[in-house]
């Protein structure tokens, strides 16, 4: 076992660790910073196995971006979670159990990790790796694809992100000058 | 070794579990959300895993490198994180609207303000 596949582990099992501590903790503010360090730990995982570009995004957007919105959100909501006394927790356990058992099942006969004849290796990716640096002339080949070979996708992308946005000004944007328009009232 | 050789798929599999046991048991709304960007975070894990070739490299042109893992689930999933905290941000607006709106972020409780009207 290589020192890479010890590396995986490792963080793999940590992140098991958090998640289940993200379940049983209360303060909502510990879980942003856990959710934070989940994140991280993700962006190592990732560097681990290969995909640099995504270990960037992830520590950036998942690890920064993601708690400062969460963070954003407790300074106006509450900061604990109340606990909650009507519902059953033996229900989900049950559905959350039968859905891994069958996941597990699911994926029992699929290729190793790391196996180089996996299906996944054999359709488009071996053009990518060999034609990608002549014909687009960008040595990295994620980006390549990623703005070339699939640059519809990321048009897509920048739609969603666009309009996430319009969403997010039009709930909390609208709200203050309707609180404008009131106070204006008032005055009146 | 089989458990060894499928074990990024495992831990995926249990990450994404906790998260929806988090959607599913959780009253708190900031909770819920957090759970869901779990099991996100394992669909990425998961992707990244298929990924990896054996002895491969990271896939930019590099002199006397040969073997390099696959870039193609990389582009997917650098598109999806991306796209998964644009809708995390409008999840957290709806967030805090309910908030204004209702004085509370716990399910429990605006399910009965609503069903006293």
């Amino acid at each position: 076992m290589s020192l890479d596949h010890a590396i995986d582990i490792l963080l793999l099992a940590f992140m098991a660790v958090i998640a289940l501590a993200v379940v049983r903790l209360r303060d909502l503010f510990g879980v942003a910073m856990l959710f934070s360090v989940f994140s991280l730990l993700s962006a190592g995982v990732f560097t681990i196995m290969d995909a640099a570009d995504v270990a960037f995004t992830e520590a950036a957007v998942g690890a920064g971006i993601s708690t400062i919105l969460m963070l954003a959100t407790l300074t106006r909501t509450a900061r604990e979670e109340k606990p909650n006394v009507s519902r059953n927790p033996a229900l989900p356990l049950i559905v959350v159990s039968i859905t891994g058992a069958m996941l597990v099942f699911g994926t029992s006969d699929i290729p190793r990790f790391g196996d180089p004849q996996a299906p996944v290796h054999q359709h488009v990716a071996p053009r990518y790796i060999e034609d990608s640096p002549s014909e687009i002339g960008i040595p990295n080949m994620v980006t390549s694809v990623l703005a070339s070979y699939r640059g519809y996708d990321t048009l897509g992308e920048t739609t969603v992100i666009f309009t996430a946005g319009v969403a997010v000004m039009a709930l909390l944007g609208m709200r203050r000058t309707r609180r404008r328009n009131g106070q204006r009232k008032d005055t009146d | 070794m089989r458990f060894l050789q499928l074990y990024n798929y495992e831990i995926a599999i249990f990450l994404a579990m906790v998260g929806l046991y988090i959607v599913v048991s959780r009253g708190n709304l900031v909770k819920k959300i957090a759970g869901l960007s779990m099991f996100q975070t394992s669909v990425f894990i998961l992707y990244i895993s298929m990924g990896v070739v054996d002895g491969g490299s990271v896939p930019i042109l590099t002199e006397g490198v040969t073997r390099y893992s696959n870039p193609l689930p990389h582009v997917l999933i650098l598109t999806a994180i991306v796209v998964g905290v644009a809708t995390t941000a409008v999840a957290l607006s709806l967030v805090i609207r309910i908030n204004e709106a209702y004085g509370t972020v716990e399910e429990d409780e605006v399910h009965q303000q609503d069903e006293s009207f």
